[in-house]
């Protein structure tokens, strides 16, 4: 018996399989990369001690279980608040901070390095608030920062923060050793005094 | 009688589409590599609150998840009506925040675990003590890399 030639196997609804798995995994796919406000909690202590500051170096930002804001005593709506903090922070009252525009208030904070922001919430407060507000006080720490930092090496801060924590750029030889000076003296300049407390609790 | 037939002139030559497989295949790989898949299952709400001071996270093999939020629609009858927080896949408490992060830890090379960030994502909804709970939990296992994980938007408007 003669042998049969085996029949090819007809390859043209191959591209209509692959289209019908290639529309499944558009329309599943996000390509969304998670974002938010990166923040180092403090260390836990079981008695802290109450820092020795002095009142004019505190900006008590309060928030009630209404969520309104009370800013050193007075009302305020949440859109002021980040002008609030920047003039609070470069302030400049001792006039030794040389970077600072601020008014020099005799009544607001010494320098950036005393200004400390005090957060303080109701246990009631909804988290959307808490995060408007964490928001704004964050915007005004890295306005100052972003513009110390472009004034002297051209990038912003934010930008150099991303590269320097990315575990990524360990495989750059030398990279971190460069950035770390850096980013550490952008820091020291505008340390991050954000002090949260505990909310009072009433459930 | 010659041997070479004249070409056709004329009409145009019909595109092969035998490499259009290949080059679907090539497409499909890639959104088959990119794609990531919601690998735990939501029992709660969960819309984030926005924010605009955001920083991108790194890499997922440096991040843990932290969900927190009122029980759905439908989990509601079961788990009730006030605020829980999801570890994983399960509905969980405060005080399970602790095994949680340091199982997390240990699934990890000890190499990544100083990058390792904690991504809260929680409802704009839930008051403030719970978040409080969760974090003085996440202090206390020196977890202190945290996201607060939101959506971009500006919160003033």
């Amino acid at each position: 018996m003669a042998k049969r030639e085996a029949p090819e196997v007809n390859a043209g609804s191959m591209a209509d399989i692959a289209f019908l798995l290639l529309i499944f995994f558009l329309v599943t796919t996000t390509i969304g990369v998670d974002q938010g406000i990166n923040r180092l909690l403090p260390r836990y202590e079981v008695d802290p001690p109450p820092p020795p500051i002095n009142e004019r170096n505190i900006l008590r930002v309060l928030v009630n279980k209404d969520n309104q804001l009370l800013v050193n005593e007075q009302v305020m709506e949440l859109k002021d608040l980040r002008v609030a903090a920047i003039e609070f922070l470069e302030n400049n009252g001792t006039g030794q901070c040389a970077y600072c525009q601020g008014k020099g208030n005799p009544k607001s904070s010494d320098s950036p390095d005393d200004a400390v922001i005090s957060l303080m919430n109701d246990g009631q407060t909804t988290y959307e608030t808490y995060i408007a507000v964490q928001n704004e006080l964050v915007a005004a720490y890295y306005f100052l920062r972003d513009r110390e930092c472009k004034k002297r090496y051209g990038v912003t801060f934010r930008e150099m923060e991303y590269v320097y924590n990315d575990p990524a750029s360990k495989a750059k030889e030398g990279l971190i050793d460069d950035l770390k000076p850096k980013v550490e003296k952008i820091q020291k300049m505008f340390p991050m005094r954000l002090s949260e407390a505990e909310p009072k609790k009433n459930f | 009688m010659s041997k070479f037939k004249k070409k056709k002139s004329g009409g145009t030559p019909g595109i092969s589409t035998a490499s259009l497989p290949d080059i679907v295949f090539m497409l499909l790989f890639f959104f088959m590599t990119a794609t990531t898949m919601k690998d735990s299952d939501l029992k709660i709400e969960n819309t984030l609150p926005k924010a605009n001071q955001t920083a991108k996270l790194h890499k997922k093999q440096y991040v843990m998840y932290i969900y927190a939020g009122k029980p759905s629609e439908r989990y509601r009858a079961s788990l009730g009506a006030s605020d829980r927080i999801q570890l994983s896949d399960k509905i969980s408490t405060v005080n399970d925040i602790r095994n949680f992060v340091i199982s997390e830890r240990a699934s990890r090379n000890s190499e990544d675990e100083r990058y390792l960030t904690a991504s809260l994502k929680i409802d704009k909804n839930v008051k403030m003590g719970l978040v409080q709970d969760i974090k003085q939990e996440l202090r206390k296992v020196d977890q202190l890399k945290v996201n607060y994980t939101t959506a971009q938007g500006n919160p003033v408007e």
